[in-house]
Formats: C-alpha cells, structure tokens, sequence
C-alpha cells in the first residue's frame, strides 16, 4: 500500500484559554506580552512561507489527499486567509481529485458569510467544539460559547453547501451527569452532523483544570464515570445511524474523517505551523513550538523544526500497533511477534478482541483499554 | 594499649598468677534502659581501666545496632582491678549479659560464669518481666544477689517503693537495697565494695585437669574467634592445645589474655579467672557458648554441663528486593554466620519473590537484628515474608514432615499438628490484669498463676503458643497497657492444635509467600485481613481479579479487585505520536518491575506491604 501525503495546518491562536486545554496555542494577550510579533493579522504569510520552504527543501511529487486546520481556533483568522494558505497547499503539492478540506472552527466565531467564504474556497468539512449542551458543563471547562450557538453553526454549514459536519464533546467532565450527557448526545442526533468526535476529559499536568485538581476545587476526572459513559455514547450514536471507525470517533455512511483515518493507519503529513508535527516514512519532526521562535526561523529561512526522530523498524512496528488497533478496521496480525500472538489469544478470550480475518479488532469493552493492550501486543 | 592502666601494672595482681581469694565473678542483670551499660561504664572509670578522657558512652557495647538500640547483644567481660575498703587489691570480672528473651541461653552462660548478680532496676520504673525472668535464673545458678536501685537523682525516682518491691521479691529488707545514681557516680564505689563483701570468691581445683567455660564467642575480622571463658579448674597457658568437649575437636591456642578494657594477652588464666582465647578458628559454631574447653593432652572426663544447640525457633524468608543481589545475600549470611551460632539459613524460591533463604532465628529481635545488619552493613534491600515458627506435622500414614516454610505444610490426611509453646512472665500494673488476660485468651493463652509482687504490681504467668507471640504479641501488650507491661518468654516444648493452613489465592493462583499456618478459629479472620489488605494494595488490572482465602479446596474469604474499564487516551493530539508512544513504553517499563502471579501484576511495594504488620508501609506502597 503506498503512503498517502497529508497536510496539518496548526493555528495556534485563542481568544481565551479554556481551563482544561494544554495545547499550543495563545490569546493575543498572552503574545503580546510576549513581545513577538506573530499575530493573527501576520500569520498566513509565514504559513505559506512555511509551505513554500518546505516544498522546495522537501519536494513531494504526491498530491495532497487531506487537509486539516487545526488549533487553537482558526475561525479567529479571516475566512479568506484560511482560503488563501489552503491555496498555496494546492498550489505547491496539488491536490488529489476526492480532497478532504477540514478546519476545526469555534461555534462563536464564525457567521454564515464566513461559512460560505471557506466552502467556496475548497473547504469540504467542519468540525465545530460542541463539548456539551449542558451550561455547567461549559463552565467548568471554560467554554465561552453558549450551547445553542453550535446548532445554529451546524444549519449554517448544511445552507452554504458544507456536506460533512461534525462536532467534538468532551465527556465525563467533573460537572457532567449522565443526564447531562444524554442531552447533549439528543441535541447532536437531531442536529445534521455526520461524524462525532468524543474526547473524555483528560486533566493535563499545568492546566488551570489541574491546578484546581491539586488544590482540591475540583475532583479529579474518573476512568470509572468516563468508562460508564461510553457506551451510552456508542449505544445512542449506533442508534442513529453512526458506527465507531476509532476509539473516539463515530460517522454515518461517508462521513469518516479520512485526514484522522490517515493518522491512525501510520500514513505521511506535512506539519505546518509552530508546534506541528509531521511524519515522512518512519521519520517523525516537530516544529519549533513558540510562535515567535517558529516565526524567526521562517522569517530567517532557517529550519523551523526544534527535532526529529528516525524511528527503528520495532519501533515504527510499536507505533503500528498503537495506532491501528484503535481503528475499527483493526490491526493487521503480521504485525505480531509470536508473544504479543499470544497476548492477543489471551485478550481475546479476556472478551477485549476479535479477529476478524487476518486482523484483531477491539471489542466494545476492549476500545476502551487499547492502552494497555497495545503495550501487550508489543511483546 | 593505652597508657592509663601502665601504672597500676605493677600493683595489680596478674592474669595466671591471681588466687582466686580475690576475684569476684559477677554480672549485671537489668532491663533495656534502666542503666546497665552507663552503670558499667562508671565502674571502668571508678576503676580506673578507662579514663573520662577515653570514656566513649557504653563502652562495652560495640556494635552499631547495640549502641543505637541501648542493648547489648554480645556479653563480653572486662577485668577491673579494685582496692576494697578492706585495703586488699581485689580483681572484679564483670561479666556483660545480653538483655534481651531471645537470648535466654546466652545469658544463663553468662550467669553461670559467675558467682554474683547485680539486680539493677530503675528507681523510677521498677522491675520488668524480663528482669525478673533473668533474675529466677540467676537465683537457679545460686548466684549471690546484690539488689541496686539506680537513677535515684531522677525527679520521678521512688527508690522507697520499688526497694520495697525488690525486697519482698528477693527476700530480703528493703534496707539492703543499695541505691545509686550510675549517671552521677552517687553510690557506685559502695557498690563495688558490697560486690566484694557479698559474693562469694570462686572455687575450683587448681590441679585438676583444665575445665572453663565458654560463655561467649565473637568472630573478628582480623582475629578469626575470640572466645570468652571462665576457667573452672586448672589452667590454660598460651600454645597449648585445647579440646572442645561437645565435638572433640583440638585447637591450639594462639593467644589467651583478659580485657580490661581493651584485650591485653597474658601467659595463662587460672582458676576462677575470666578471659579471652585465640586459636585462629574462623567461625564460632567452631567454638560454642556453652560448651566445655579441656586441654587435648590432659582431658577433663567430665564437661561442666548445661551445654545446649542453638535452636532456632523462629523463621522468615528473606529475599533481595533486586533479584539479581542473590548472590550478594548469599555472600552476606556466610559472614554473619561466621559470628552468630544460632543463624541458619537455605536457599528457597518464592514464585512471588523469586529466590532467597529461609531463616531461621531464635526469636523476633534476632531475626531483626539480622535483617537490619544485612541491610546496614552489606547495603542489601530485603523483603522479608511473615515471621513463623516450626511446626511437627503427623501424617494419618505415620509419616512426620517439619514445616519451617507455610507453603510447605503438607496436603492430604494429617493426623496431628504440633506448635512450641512458651512459658511467659508478664509484669503489669494491676489494672491491666483484665485486658492482658483478654489478650492472652485470644492468643490461646493458658494462665498458670498470679502473683503481687507490691501492691499495684502483678506477675502473671501463662503459657502461650510461639506462633501468637511472633505474630503482634508485643505490640498488642504494649499498646494494651500503655507500654506499661512487660514480657518474658523461654520455650517449654509443644504442643498439640487445631492448626491449618490458609492460602491466598490471586486469580486463582496461590501467593506462597502469603500462606500462614494459623489456629483454625482464627482462619477466618486472616484471610479477611489478608484479601482486603491486598485488595487495597494490587492495582486494579485489565480483568477482575478475585482474591480468595482457602483452606485447601474450601474458600472462606473472598474479595475482588474490580477490572480497570478504561485506560485509553482520546486522542494523540496535532499527531504527537512520538510522544504517546513514549508514554506508553514508559508504561510497559514499568511493568517489568512488577512481579507476575499468574497473570496478575503486583507491584513490589505491595508485597513488602502485605507482608509487613505496619500500617505505614502499607499506606506508603498504597500512595505509590
């Protein structure tokens, strides 16, 4: 099977920091105070100028299949400048002919106009942070959008043409009841969204969340409620019309979201943006993580990525495990040393895998300890 | 040697060349604590073999472990020269005592080498259990007693009650109780003199064949055995040979000598002297306490008597925490063995804890004075299993096993068990009497008398199996009776019980290091004790865990350690994946380190936990 090429657009500005989140990203507050002068007005230059760098140092001859902008928020940039980067991609790598255009956006940020601007720009998919229609749940995890707000996003990407929406949750928050998660989960049925990503609350070491955690303001998140909510999720998802395709993803018919597919079957990406990761046939690289340092590098036509790692043959095995097992279309058993086999014997009649074919699939109550069995199947 | 005991060389009366008209023999018998080594220490400086300037605090306790616990484990004897009120220059052996029930048998050598006892007792405390135990056999070797209250410049000092005491258990008036302050030096001098006036010289016959007695042996680094006798009858002279009586063995003497304080050869010792042997043998069960030395060329017929093997009594598995420091724990019981008799050890496998010895001991603070050693002084990290006796084991075929490991008590029809028991004396404040008795009763406890030694105090004596008093005995009597009691306790023999064996059970595999040989009325409550502790200290694993107590096939306890039900992370966030495969190899190298039940993975911390009666250790593997 040839690698196919993808590409991850970071975009790591925030109009505030919700409480739980440890990603790269920034307010404009936060940088200006520290003096750079990366903000949102000047960013896509240096994302094309990344591109183009990146291109002529690393030419491709494949054309890119997936597109995704992630972040922070990119809806905080203009419409058009999303629309203008995603045309240097096109214009450096080309694009394939079904090519998948994604970009995370707020549910505040954005407007119809603004919808309207990316669809006709070559955007192809939305992917809204809902979290939870509950107002407690949103607070505690300091969401400033209100509920009501994403459904009324979703109406507007189906209006301007936008066939694949999908929206995030987050469950199993501190805040959260069963009630509240079933709620949420009839709000997303009933919107027309054809994929859900649902994240249970991980409380991340330097987090605001974690610091009240430490404190002792907020309990810490269980591994018990989150595993007693996730069939809840499955079961009413499953109910109308989706189908799990990995750990935390749910899609009706053809709405999989073929640029996180890619991740999880060990395919290539460009990693574009401070902090971005990037995978070339068993090399993994990461960008410079500090706007300002990435932006200097850029500017200076320096390198932008702080590492990289050449990964051994076990290794890029282990990382096969790890990421194909959580894939409904499961993990191919060539890649199993004879006691990580017998390992999967055991976890399957531990009820934690199946085999399908000439691959091993997580059953229900095996998705949710892919974790260790994946350290299992490494033997 | 140092200089401060050159002058009085040429007025002391010298080592073979000393009557035995002016030696006393005596010995110190006191409890931890109440002032026997500064008491000793007094007497070297009163004497004058040691200066203040020289004067290192207990002076005769050598060892680390001794010093930082205030007991001593190793008796020795120090020669001290002493011009009495009666203008005579005298030679005092004071002959050092362990304090301690393990070391019963060591200690009734050491009476048995003298004439005399000093019965010394804290003026603030009173008599203790172990005092008085060592006291009865003191009075058995018909020792002179010179009662002594010491600490009596203590504000809490009530020399008037505990003198009264003393008297009405030894028998004598209160007014013959000397009172001393070992601290202060208040009393000591008169002391020395009563030693004089009071015990009896030594007798034995100086043209007899050689007959001492050994009541001590010490193994040293650069002097192979140094062993302590006490010479009954004739003579025993540098390069002669001498004869062990116990084992015929012949050795030849390199260097004999006393100490006073520090080891100072001489010619020979003769009767009723008190001194040291070299002959360059390297490890003491060579030369043993108790045992007789003859000389090989003129053999005694008959030994002193009273010679007795070291029995261990007690045993525990000791293993390294690192596998791989076996060989090191091997290396380290070879030489501590060289200085310790009763020490006996055999490799065993634990399928828990992988491979180690099984001990044995002759009681609980042996055996922990072992494990500290080889932790201290050989850098060693040890698990040590659930401390446990020796239990006889009758077979309906007639056949007879002894256990000394749990997991080795036999499966099929058993006729009979049988247990040691021990006599125990224990001394309490009389309202403590109901709840000691309590204790005793649950630990099976047979009582066999009451005594007031005064008004508030009470003697009282039962008989007790070993494996009750090893299990938490002490700590249960000292947290009873706000560590107002105390206790003493020698082994009697045996007896017959309704002993079974309770295994532990992981996932349905049996943890040997948790098998225990309990009383068939307490299975119950250990296996609950065990299964919630463990349930509290394995962490939780990819499928339920059950945790059963059996008896054979019969399950009486169970617990279950609920399956985790979710260990995944959402997601591997902007493609990260260097980083959660990092997490997740962190993750398994931990797990390497856990040790395999079956399919169960239990950390090591929660073994040392399970296997300890310290609630601390079990909340420090817990917060792990």
């Amino acid at each position: 099977m040839s690698r196919t090429l993808g590409a991850y657009v970071h975009v790591p500005f925030c109009a505030s920091r919700c409480g739980y989140c440890d990603f790269n990203t920034y307010t404009a507050a936060e940088l200006q105070r520290d003096g750079t002068s990366v903000s949102v007005a000047t960013y896509a230059d240096r994302v094309i100028s990344q591109i183009q760098q990146g291109h002529q140092q690393r030419p491709d001859p494949r054309p890119l299949e997936t597109v995704f902008f992630g972040g922070g928020t990119p809806t905080l940039m203009p419409a058009s400048e999303l629309v203008r980067i995603l045309s240097a991609l096109r214009d450096e790598y080309g694009f394939a002919q079904e090519i998948e255009v994604t970009t995370e956006a707020n549910p505040d940020s954005v407007t119809r106009e603004y919808l309207r601007e990316l669809f006709d720009g070559g955007f192809t998919r939305m992917s809204f942070g809902h979290q939870s229609s509950a107002p407690h749940v949103l607070q505690l995890l300091e969401r400033t959008h209100t509920p009501g707000r994403t459904w009324e996003a979703v109406e507007w990407a189906r209006e301007v043409g936008f066939t694949h929406v999908s929206v995030d949750l987050i469950y199993g928050s501190q805040a959260e009841t069963d009630e509240d998660l079933k709620n949420t989960l009839t709000d997303v049925v009933n919107a027309e969204v054809d994929h859900v990503s649902a994240y249970s609350l991980i409380v991340e070491p330097g987090t605001r969340m974690a610091a009240k955690v430490d404190r002792g303001e907020v309990s810490p998140a269980s591994d018990d409620i989150a595993a007693h909510r996730y069939p809840l999720i499955d079961d009413t998802l499953r109910a109308h019309g989706f189908t799990w395709y990995e750990v935390s993803n749910w899609a009706k018919p053809h709405g999989e979201c073929r640029h996180n597919i890619a991740y999880w079957r060990n395919q290539d990406w460009l990693g574009i943006g401070p902090g971005a990761h990037a995978h070339d046939n068993g090399t993994r690289m990461w960008n410079l993580k500090h706007p300002a340092a990435w932006a200097a590098a850029i500017d200076g036509h320096l390198s932008p990525w702080a590492d990289s790692e050449v990964l051994s043959a076990d290794e890029q095995r282990r990382e096969h495990i790890m990421l194909r097992l959580r894939l409904r279309e499961g993990l191919p058993i060539d890649y199993l040393h004879e006691s990580g086999w017998s390992q999967a014997v055991q976890a399957v009649l531990d009820g934690l895998l199946e085999q399908v074919e000439d691959r091993l699939v997580l059953t229900d109550s095996g998705r949710l300890l892919a974790d260790g069995l994946v350290a299992r199947l490494w033997d | 040697m140092y200089g401060t005991i050159g002058f009085m060389a040429a007025t002391t009366p010298q080592p073979g060349a000393t009557t035995p008209e002016i030696i006393r023999n005596f010995c110190i018998i006191a409890h931890i604590d109440h002032g026997k080594s500064t008491l000793a220490d007094r007497m070297l400086q009163i004497t004058g073999v040691v200066d203040a300037r020289h004067m290192r605090a207990q002076y005769l306790d050598r060892m680390d472990i001794e010093r930082e616990r205030g007991i001593t484990i190793k008796s020795q004897a120090v020669r001290l020269p002493f011009k009495a009120d009666d203008g005579v220059d005298y030679v005092l052996n004071l002959i050092d005592t362990p304090g301690h029930v393990d070391f019963t048998y060591e200690v009734s050598r050491s009476l048995a080498a003298c004439e005399g006892a000093i019965l010394l007792v804290d003026a603030a405390q009173g008599i203790e259990a172990q005092t008085l135990a060592n006291l009865y056999l003191a009075l058995e070797n018909d020792l002179t007693i010179i009662p002594v209250l010491n600490k009596i410049d203590l504000p809490a000092a009530q020399p008037e009650k505990y003198a009264a005491e003393l008297a009405h258990i030894i028998g004598c008036s209160p007014d013959d109780v000397l009172k001393v302050s070992a601290k202060t030096g208040v009393g000591i001098t008169e002391l020395l003199n009563e030693v004089v006036k009071q015990i009896p010289a030594p007798v034995g016959d100086a043209s007899a064949p050689a007959r001492a007695l050994i009541f001590d042996s010490v193994y040293d680094t650069y002097r192979g055995v140094v062993t302590y006798v006490r010479v009954v009858d004739g003579k025993i002279s540098e390069r002669e040979k001498i004869k062990m009586m116990s084992t015929n063995e012949v050795h030849e003497i390199l260097e004999v000598g006393v100490i006073s304080p520090e080891p100072k050869p001489s010619k020979a010792i003769g009767v009723g002297e008190v001194g040291y042997l070299i002959t360059g043998v390297k490890d003491v069960r060579q030369s043993r306490v108790g045992d007789t030395i003859t000389l090989a060329g003129k053999p005694a017929t008959e030994s002193l008597g009273g010679y007795r093997d070291p029995k261990p009594m007690v045993f525990s598995g000791l293993y390294p925490l690192d596998g791989s420091d076996f060989p090191l724990l091997r290396d380290a019981l070879d030489k501590l063995k060289l200085n310790d008799a009763a020490l006996v050890y055999e490799p065993e496998s634990s399928v828990a804890l992988g491979f180690g010895f099984r001990c044995g001991f002759l009681g609980l603070l042996h055996l922990e004075i072992v494990r500290e050693r080889l932790e201290r002084e050989f850098d060693l990290d040890l698990i040590s299993t659930a401390p446990n006796v020796i239990y006889r084991v009758k077979m309906d075929d007639g056949s007879e096993h002894i256990v000394t490991n749990p997991s080795e008590f036999p499966d099929g029809k058993i006729a009979e068990v049988h247990e040691p028991i021990v006599r125990a004396t224990i001394l309490t404040p009389n309202e403590f009497v109901g709840t000691i008795m309590e204790l005793c009763q649950q630990r099976r406890g047979t009582l066999h008398g009451m005594d007031y030694l005064s008004e508030e105090r009470v003697e009282m004596r039962y008989t007790l199996p070993l494996a009750e008093i090893v299990f938490d005995f002490f700590d249960q009597l000292k947290s009873r009776t706000r560590g107002y009691a105390s206790l003493d306790y020698e082994t009697t023999g045996e007896q017959m019980a309704d002993l079974v064996k309770v295994d532990i059970l992981l996932h349905g595999d049996p943890v040997d290091a948790f098998s225990a040989i309990v009383h068939r009325d307490k299975a119950y409550s250990y296996g609950v004790m065990m299964a919630a502790k463990l349930k509290e200290l394995i962490p939780r694993q990819q499928f339920e865990v059950p945790i059963q107590a059996a008896i054979g096939a019969r399950i009486i306890a169970r617990e279950t350690i609920r399956a985790m039900r979710k260990d995944v992370l959402a997601k591997c966030y902007g493609g990260d994946i260097s980083r959660k495969r990092k997490l997740l190899e962190k993750q398994k190298e931990g797990k390497k380190r856990m040790k395999m039940v079956g399919r169960v993975e239990v950390p090591q911390e929660a073994f040392i936990a399970a296997l300890s009666t310290d609630d601390n250790a079990a909340a420090k593997a817990k917060g792990k």
